[in-house]
């Protein structure tokens, strides 16, 4: 599968973007580690899906989108969340079950959501956000807005009806929005390839729904945010959808505190060997950043991430009149009177 | 006034509302050029044109997504699912979606949403095209359950769910279809959670849901004529929300309870209401509370077999007599 014309040339890159692209990953990494940690100390309770090794699609994507883009993504959608923007305070108080949460502890790990900053939820049910990204992007292409919807999923996404479903309308309908595979060879414990009729089980499903095979490096950040910008772009054009496989690996396992021993050690070795945010500050090292600068990222992320787990910590269980408010959008649970 | 059908009060309903409001929007399989397969939504594709009014491939997880998703991002749509039957198709959507996703944010995400569907049996088309789902509906916290039983009402009650700024399963009763009745031709809107009470018989309520409504009127007419037994009958108009205080209003009247269900009987919305009845009002009840349902079967397709499944006006005026 050939890398397609026009894509947004790395070279080019500013030293603002890349910085950018640089701090998110470093975020997301920070971010995760201690909600790892968190999660081993039993503050974290229920379960947790870390996008470790999976930064630079976040990242990248997240760099691409204008402000107002809508954002979808799953279960693992800490990085996705905060990426957008999103108080990394309100998301680590989400993961404690803190009043402080950005979804008042009603939501947890897996469905962290920050509308005003236009990320539209973390779905947990597989393949069921792909139609819900689809209809936004319907809203946007109705109401002019100029807006796209960038949705993220999982190689085992592109096995569930909604998958299929969702890109096929998306493409009749010729809606703004960017489908986003991370595929990290695996489902929760089963290898994709074995239960997968093709080998790029998002690329080789493209050509049923009249769209491009797209693969990308999805541990290189700039090629993503490469391709993230030409397809955000094309669709916010009217040219429609877009379809994008990230190759790409997790750094440990599926969730919660899963070992991933079902991953032989020379995969893991050789993916590891690949770390995106390791490779990037190599690229940008090569490329005349200071160490320095790249340094003073990473502890200024370390401080926002000591102080979102501070505050978390610091904050009271949520109220527990909130179990009876917001089914309803008068506020309220009524169902009689 | 002008009498309507109740198929035609539903395109009276949507056109209401798509004149009203610019973000109102209309999708589903078969519905605008075609008009749907009942027939209800005629002349809203020539009205409205192509873009508001939209036709589908046959995906019930991308309609219903679709609407949800555009519900989240400005726009205040209607989606229809066929038949109710196939609501199990897309269930996941409805259910942990549409339903969840407004208390899962805290209120982050509204959805104004409606989803419409022919409900229920009538019209022999077997098991898979004929079932009464409002109970499914009722058991999600989340979604309201709005299920007319006349064409002024489907028109009323449509318009509210589509201004309504909750998710709305709307479902109609397709052996109503054809049913004509006074329909306003101004601008008509039911608020949601109102149920009717028709007569004022103080023997026996008969509490009712869509295509039972005609029925438990024709067999109250009957009692109170053949056997002298005054009934009222309530007119539940949705489940959820549901309208308890008439309901034990019509109790305290009478002192004996009918429901009378065209869902299956476990988990009917009549179980429901009866055990509210037996909690909160006990003491005015002259008798046990009785459900007429179809039985816990799903529903056979032969014209002998399906009527005798579904209550009809002679199971209820027979067990109204021998339980009375
Ligand atoms: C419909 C559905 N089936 C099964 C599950 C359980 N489950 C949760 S995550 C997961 C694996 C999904 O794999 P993939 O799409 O590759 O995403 P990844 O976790 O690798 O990011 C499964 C099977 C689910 N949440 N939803
Ligand atoms: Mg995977």
């Amino acid at each position: 599968m050939e890398r397609p014309e026009g894509w947004a040339d790395e070279a080019k890159l500013d030293e603002t973007t890349r910085l950018d692209l640089y701090r998110k990953q470093s975020a997301i990494r920070q971010f995760e580690q201690r909600a790892y940690d968190l999660f081993l100390q039993n503050l974290v309770k229920g379960t947790s899906h870390l996008s470790l090794g999976q930064e630079a699609v976040a990242a990248g994507f997240g760099a691409a989108m204008r402000y107002d883009d809508f954002s979808f993504c799953t279960y693992r959608g800490h990085a996705h969340t905060l990426v957008r923007g999103a108080s990394m305070t309100g998301l680590m108080a989400e993961l404690l079950g803190r009043s402080n949460g950005i979804l008042a502890g009603k939501g947890g790990s897996m469905h962290l959501t920050s509308t005003e900053h236009y990320a539209m939820g973390s779905y947990a049910i597989v393949g069921a956000h792909l139609p819900i990204a689809a209809g936004a992007a319907w809203a946007a292409q109705e109401r002019g807005t100029g807006q796209v919807a960038v949705c993220f999923f999982g190689d085992g996404t592109t096995n569930i009806g909604a998958f299929h479903e969702a890109i096929n309308l998306a493409t009749v309908w010729k809606l703004p929005v960017v489908f986003v595979c991370e595929n990290n060879l695996y489902m929760e414990y089963t290898p994709i390839s074995s239960v997968t009729a093709v080998e790029h089980p998002a690329a080789q499903r493209a050509a049923a729904y009249g769209l491009e095979p797209l693969i990308v490096d999805g541990n290189d950040v700039d090629e993503v945010y490469g391709i993230a910008t030409t397809y955000i772009e094309r669709a916010r054009a009217g040219e429609g959808p877009a379809l994008i496989e990230a190759k790409t690996y997790r750094k440990g396992g599926h969730s919660r505190a899963d070992p991933a021993k079902y991953r032989p050690p020379e995969e893991v070795e050789s993916w590891l060997a690949r770390d995106p945010i390791d490779l990037y500050r190599a690229r940008l090292l090569e490329l005349g950043f200071e160490a320095a600068v790249l340094d003073d990222i990473d502890a200024q992320v370390l401080v926002e991430v000591n102080r979102a787990t501070e505050e978390a910590k610091a904050a009271p269980p949520p109220s527990k009149d909130l179990i009876y408010t917001d089914v309803w959008a008068d506020g309220g649970s009524q169902w009689r009177n | 006034m002008a009498e309507l059908t109740y198929r035609d009060a539903v395109a009276a309903g949507i056109a209401q509302e798509m004149r009203r409001d610019d973000n109102v929007y209309f999708i589903g399989e078969d519905v605008a050029a075609a008009g749907g397969v009942f027939k209800t939504t005629g002349g809203l594709l020539e009205t409205f044109g192509p873009r508001r009014v939209r036709d589908t491939p046959i995906s019930e997880e991308a309609i219903v997504g679709a609407v949800m998703g555009a519900a989240m991002a400005g726009l205040r749509p209607v989606g229809e699912v066929m038949f109710s039957d196939f609501f199990a198709t897309c269930w996941d959507i409805v259910a942990n979606q549409v339903a969840k996703t407004r208390y899962m944010t805290n209120g982050q995400v509204t959805l104004p949403l409606v989803l419409r569907s022919a409900n229920g049996g009538g019209l022999r088309f077997g098991a898979q095209h004929s079932q009464a789902v409002e109970n499914w509906a009722m058991a999600i916290p989340g979604l309201k359950v709005v299920a007319p039983s006349t064409p002024a009402d489907v028109k009323g009650l449509l318009a509210a769910s589509i201004r309504d700024d909750d998710p709305v399963v709307f479902l109609e009763a397709k052996s109503l279809y054809a049913t004509k009745g006074e329909v306003p031709d101004d601008e008509h809107v039911e608020p949601l959670g109102r149920a009717v009470v028709h007569g004022d018989g103080d023997d026996v309520v008969l509490i009712a849901l869509a295509s039972m409504v005609p029925k438990a009127l024709e067999a109250a007419q009957r009692l109170r004529v053949e056997h002298d037994i005054g009934c009222r009958v309530v007119d539940l108009r949705s489940l959820v929300p549901l309208d308890m205080s008439t309901i034990l209003e019509a109790v305290g009247a009478t002192g004996r309870v009918f429901t009378v269900e065209e869902n299956p009987r476990l988990c009917g919305w009549g179980a429901e209401i009866s055990s509210i009845v037996a909690e909160e009002a006990f003491y005015d009840l002259d008798g046990p509370i009785v459900r007429i349902t179809t039985p816990h079967v799903p529903l056979p397709a032969a014209e002998t077999l399906e009527d005798e499944a579904i209550p009809s006006v002679e199971r209820i005026v027979d067990t109204v007599v021998k339980e009375q």
